[in-house]
C-alpha cells in the first residue's frame, strides 16, 4: 500500500490537458463553439467570461457529466473524450460545483473521507471487521485528510454536520473533499461566489496554497476580475461559447475583445 | 358513559395485569409477525435511501424470491442450492433492473420512477406466475412449527429462527454500511447524485448493490413468510403493511424500519387480544393504518426520519 502523499512534483509548462475544438450544443443553442485550450501542468489557468458564455458547460465537458458533439479532450495525451464522471474522477480529476454539492447529511470529517474513496483498497469483510490491513488503511486515509483539514483551517468543524455549515465553509469543506483525492487537476467552479472579502482572500490563499504545496494544476471558473489577477498564472476568455483570448492576465484584460464583451459591446 | 371509559380504559390494563405469561405470549407473537413487517420495510427503506425511489414492487420481490426457492426445492433441488440460485436469480434481477428500468431513466422525476416500479410490479407477478405456477406451495424449510416453554411462556420455534436470522441480517448490513468503503459510497449516492459522481462513485453499481441487498431481504421475509403461510400471491401483499411502517419509523431511516415493524406487530396483536372484543374484533386490520394516520397528523417524518425543514 502506498502512504497517502501529494501527486509528485513535476515540470510545470507541458500540457495535462487539451481540449481540441470542442463544441456542445443543446438543441438550438451552441454552448461551446469549437473551443481549444490547453491547461498546462502546475498552472492556475482562470476561466472567465460574462454569463452565459458556456464556462461551467466547458467544466463539466472536461468532468465528463456532458460530452461534446464536436472534438476531443485529451488528459496527460490520452484521448478522453468520452468517459463518465466517475471514470474521469479515477484519472485524477476531482471538481467543485458553482451551488456546492456536499453530503449535507454526512459530518464533514465524512465527506472529506469520502473523496479518498478512490484511493481506498482491500476487503470488505475486512472493513467490515474493523481489523488488520483495513484498520491501518483507514487510518493512514485519515492521517492525509486531517493534513487537509488543518492546511483548509477547518479542524474546528470537523465533527459537525456539512448541511448545517455557512455557505463559505462549506465551499471550504468542498473544496477539501476534492483535495483528498489528491487529484492531478482541480476544477473550482466560482469557488468564490457569494463569499465576502474576508472569505474570498482566505480562498485565494488557499488555492495559491494547494497549487505551491501540491503542485496541483487548477483551472478556475471565476468572476471577480482582481481575484482572476492576482492568482492566475494564464486566463481565458470565453463569450458565446467561443474563445475570444488566452494569455497572461494583464494581456487578457487589455484586451479589446475582452472588454467589449464585459461591457457588452453589440456583436454586430 | 362510566363503564364505557372502564371498558376502554381499565378492563384491558386488568386483563393484561392477571395473566402476565398471556400477555408476555401475546408480546411475543407482535414481536415475530412485527419482525416480518420490518424485513419487507427494510427493503424499502434500502432502495429509498440510496436512489430516492419508492420501490412499490418490494412486496412482489418477497412473492417471486419464495417462489422461485419453492420452484426450485420441488424440483427436487436440496434447501442449499436453492436457496444460492435464487440469491443468483435475484442479483441478476437487480442488474437488470439497473439496466432496463434505472439507467434510461436516470435524472427523472421521482414520480416517473414510481411508475416504473408499478410497472416492474406487474411484471414481475405475472412473470411469477408464469414460470412457477399459481398453486399456493407449501415451503419446508425443515423447522418444525412448534412451540417449547420458558418459563411459562410459549415460544414457537419457527418465529424464533426467524426473529435470530433477520437480527443477524439486519446487524450484518448495518455494519456494511456504516464500516464499509461501499457502505460510505452508498451513502454518500443517497446524499447527493452530482457529487457522488464526481468523486469518483459509479451511480450504477452502487444501485446494483442495493437492489441485490433489497433481494436479499426479499428472501429472507419470503422464506419467513412462506413457511408460516404457505407461498401464494397474497404474500405480495404484505407490502401494503410495510407502508404504516415506513411512515412510523421513517423513510430513510434502517433502525425505524425495524423499531417501526416491532411497534406495529406488538400494537396490533395488543389491541386485537385486549380491546378488540370492545368492538367485534378484527382490529389487527386496520390498527396500523390508522396509527400511521395519526404519525402523519403529528410527526411526518416518522421516528426517526430526517426532519424536513423547508427554507423559504
Amino acid at each position: 500500500m502506498r502512504e497517502p502523499t501529494g501527486p509528485p512534483a513535476i515540470p510545470p509548462g507541458e500540457p495535462l490537458l487539451a481540449v481540441d475544438e470542442v463544441s456542445v450544443r443543446f438543441g438550438a443553442i451552441q454552448a461551446l463553439d469549437r473551443v481549444s485550450l490547453e491547461i498546462r501542468r502546475g498552472e492556475i489557468a482562470a476561466i472567465i467570461g460574462p454569463n452565459g458564455a458556456g464556462k461551467t458547460t466547458l467544466l463539466n465537458v472536461i468532468s465528463g457529466f456532458y460530452h461534446p458533439s464536436e472534438g476531443h479532450i485529451r488528459f496527460e495525451g490520452r484521448d478522453r473524450t468520452r468517459l463518465r464522471p466517475y471514470d474521469v474522477a479515477a484519472l485524477g480529476v476531482a471538481r467543485t460545483f458553482q451551488n456546492v454539492a456536499l453530503f449535507k447529511g454526512m459530518s464533514v470529517l465524512d465527506n472529506i473521507m469520502t473523496g479518498r474513496l478512490l484511493k481506498m483498497r482491500g476487503s470488505f469483510l475486512l472493513e467490515a471487521l474493523y481489523w488488520g490491513p483495513a484498520m491501518r488503511q483507514e487510518l493512514l486515509h485519515r492521517a492525509f485528510v486531517e493534513r487537509i483539514i488543518d492546511f483548509l483551517e477547518i479542524e474546528a468543524i470537523r465533527k459537525a454536520g456539512a448541511g448545517t455549515l455557512p455557505y463559505g465553509l462549506q465551499k471550504r469543506v468542498e473544496l477539501a473533499r476534492a483535495l483528498a483525492a489528491e487529484p492531478k487537476l482541480l476544477l473550482l467552479d466560482e469557488p468564490m461566489a457569494g463569499m465576502n472579502v474576508e472569505e474570498k482572500e482566505d480562498m485565494c490563499r488557499f488555492i495559491l496554497g494547494v497549487n505551491d504545496e501540491f503542485g496541483t494544476t487548477i483551472a478556475l471558473i471565476e468572476h471577480d476580475m482582481s481575484v482572476v489577477m492576482d492568482i492566475s498564472d494564464r486566463v481565458i476568455a470565453l463569450d458565446y461559447g467561443r474563445k475570444i483570448a488566452d494569455g497572461r492576465p494583464d494581456e487578457v484584460r487589455a484586451d479589446q475583445g475582452v472588454i467589449d464583451a464585459y461591457l457588452g459591446v453589440s456583436h454586430a | 358513559m362510566l363503564e364505557l371509559l372502564y371498558g376502554v380504559l381499565v378492563g384491558p390494563v386488568k386483563d393484561m395485569a392477571s395473566s402476565p405469561t398471556f400477555l408476555a405470549e401475546v408480546v411475543i407473537g407482535g414481536l415475530a409477525a412485527g419482525l416480518m413487517y420490518s424485513l419487507v420495510a427494510l427493503g424499502f427503506v434500502l432502495i429509498y435511501k440510496a436512489s430516492g425511489v419508492f420501490n412499490f414492487a418490494q412486496g412482489v420481490m418477497v412473492l417471486f424470491a419464495a417462489l422461485t426457492l419453492v420452484g426450485l426445492m420441488e424440483r427436487g433441488a436440496p434447501l442449499v442450492l436453492a436457496l444460492l440460485v435464487t440469491m443468483a436469480v435475484m442479483g441478476a434481477l437487480a442488474f437488470a433492473i439497473e439496466r432496463v428500468v434505472l439507467r434510461p431513466l436516470v435524472n427523472q422525476e421521482q414520480i416517473i420512477l414510481f411508475m416504473a416500479t408499478i410497472g416492474l410490479n406487474f411484471f414481475l407477478e405475472g412473470f411469477g406466475e408464469l414460470v412457477w405456477g399459481s398453486n399456493v406451495k407449501k415451503l419446508d424449510v425443515g423447522i418444525p412449527d412448534s412451540s417449547f416453554v420458558v418459563w411459562g411462556v410459549q415460544v414457537n420455534r419457527l418465529e424464533l429462527t426467524a426473529a435470530i436470522t433477520a437480527a443477524v441480517l439486519v446487524a450484518a448490513m448495518a455494519v456494511f454500511f456504516q464500516r464499509t468503503r461501499i457502505g460510505r459510497a452508498l451513502r454518500a449516492v443517497a446524499d447527493d447524485h452530482e457529487a457522488a459522481l464526481s468523486i469518483g462513485i459509479p451511480l450504477n453499481t452502487i444501485w446494483v448493490v442495493v437492489w441485490s441487498a433489497a433481494g436479499l431481504v426479499a428472501i429472507v421475509a419470503g422464506i419467513m413468510w412462506g413457511a408460516k403461510s404457505g407461498v401464494q400471491f397474497s404474500l405480495s401483499l404484505i407490502a401494503l403493511k410495510a407502508l404504516p411502517v415506513l411512515i412510523l419509523g421513517g423513510f430513510t431511516s434502517v433502525p425505524g424500519a425495524i423499531v417501526g415493524g416491532l411497534i406495529i406487530g406488538v400494537g396490533e396483536k395488543i389491541a386485537e387480544v385486549y380491546w378488540g372484543p370492545l368492538v367485534g374484533g378484527a382490529i389487527e386490520n386496520w390498527f396500523a393504518y390508522v396509527l400511521a394516520l395519526a404519525f402523519l397528523l403529528f410527526r411526518p417524518q416518522g421516528l426517526f426520519g430526517e426532519r424536513i425543514i423547508e427554507r423559504v
